[in-house]
């Protein structure tokens, strides 16, 4: 029960890009398009479910028995990194359309802020290993959700008559706020 | 690049080529943090000792980073001095480390920061790559500021924790909440760009 309120909760009340703000560059840049939004989010979704498994690996296996933690920083980054290239590697073999439909999102994953979010958040609140996973895989799909309802909004907003220095950035930025205060509404869900 | 003079590699940071108002980089920090200002100047501090100390490494070791490697070295680099803020604010501003959260180690992949070795301290003399770190770290304090000081003053009444506003004076509570960084940053760029505009105009 408890992990079903922290996937909901990861979903929808904490969801990354509102209400942490991480993952923005993404969620602005690829949210231009419905289909490619799809694809992003899938993308992140992925390799942050695999963080979660990774990281907590790492940091329960490695760095709190040598009470190296002062690492956590550099060495989550590293194994990111090398991940998101694994993922590519694996991905490219054994699924040649999967990595056609995921193209160069894949790898701009690396310096998406959201996945080292992730590492370092599940390692601050002292998740367990399968809470960790949860929220890994639920934080991705808040991604997702939200990445996809941004970019359906935006392609209505191509026809919408917006003043001259709001286009681009500035809309986008007012859109996503008044989004988050929608999903404000959904924290009294869960005490 | 090297037409323009060491002065003018700092001056573009501020208003040119700002990372927050017109290169749109590093967002999520400034997002994040800016619900106070003393968050935000912490913030900027914090990012701008990074940045500083990382195109000094960077541009002094150019010549000794592999082509094919150097965005992973260009991330240790980071990373290290990351730590170090970290660490530093852990261990002497243990109230401002805790209000800041994951958002400090997230520094790292403040895209200001690699955007800057990659496009500039890679190619660029120890001086000018200083000077260039200079300039956008206080491009992005002042960015840092200005949105934090608009949240801080419509959101809670008060500047730098002073109070501002009289006793009349209702605060919007969505200002210091998430939505509310939103749409300030969303105004606020909308208002740069429609000085840029008007300026160009003028001359």
């Amino acid at each position: 029960m408890e992990l079903v309120a922290l996937l909901i909760s990861a979903i929808l009340i904490k969801n990354f890009v509102l209400h942490y703000f991480l993952g923005i560059c993404p969620f602005l840049g690829v949210s231009k398009k419905l289909d490619s939004a799809l694809s992003m989010g899938l993308a992140v979704t992925f390799v942050m479910t695999i963080t979660a498994v990774v990281s907590w690996l790492i940091n329960h296996l490695i760095l709190i028995p040598y009470s190296l933690d002062y690492l956590q920083i550099v060495s989550f980054i590293l194994v990111i990194a090398s991940l998101v290239q694994l993922v590519e590697m694996f991905i490219r073999k054994i699924s040649p359309p999967l990595y056609q439909a995921l193209g160069i999102y894949l790898p701009l994953i690396t310096t998406n802020c959201a996945i080292m979010g992730l590492a370092l958040l599940a390692a601050l609140k002292n998740y367990s290993f399968i809470e960790s996973v949860v929220f890994g895989a639920g934080s991705g799909i808040g991604f997702t959700l939200a990445i996809i309802i941004m970019a359906g909004i935006r392609e209505q907003l191509n026809l919408a008559d917006v003043p001259e220095p709001l286009k681009g950035a500035g809309i986008s930025l007012i859109v996503a706020g008044i989004m988050a205060l929608a999903f404000f509404g959904f924290s009294g869900m869960i005490k | 690049m090297p037409t323009r003079t060491i002065g003018q590699e700092f001056i573009k940071g501020l208003w040119q080529e700002n990372p927050i108002f017109r290169q749109l980089l590093g967002m999520c920090p400034t997002l994040a943090v800016t619900n106070a200002m003393i968050n935000g100047l912490a913030m900027g501090l914090a990012t701008s000792f990074v940045l500083i100390f990382s195109s000094l490494v960077v541009s002094s070791i150019k010549r000794l980073i592999p082509r094919q490697v150097r965005i992973a070295c260009y991330i240790v680099i980071i990373a290290s001095f990351v730590t170090i803020a970290d660490r530093f604010l852990a261990a002497f501003f243990p109230p401002l480390s805790k209000s800041l959260g994951p958002y400090v180690p997230l520094i790292v992949v403040n895209c200001i920061i690699l955007g800057r070795q990659e496009a500039f301290s890679s190619k660029n003399t120890i001086g000018r790559s200083l000077f260039d770190a200079f300039g956008m770290s206080v491009g992005f304090i002042i960015a840092l500021l200005i949105l934090s000081a608009t949240r801080e003053i419509l959101g809670s009444g008060t500047f730098f924790g002073y109070q501002v506003m009289g006793a009349w004076f209702k605060p919007w509570i969505i200002m210091i909440l998430p939505p509310g960084a939103f749409i300030a940053l969303g105004f606020l760029i909308g208002l740069a760009l429609l000085i840029e505009h008007k300026t160009k105009r003028g001359r």
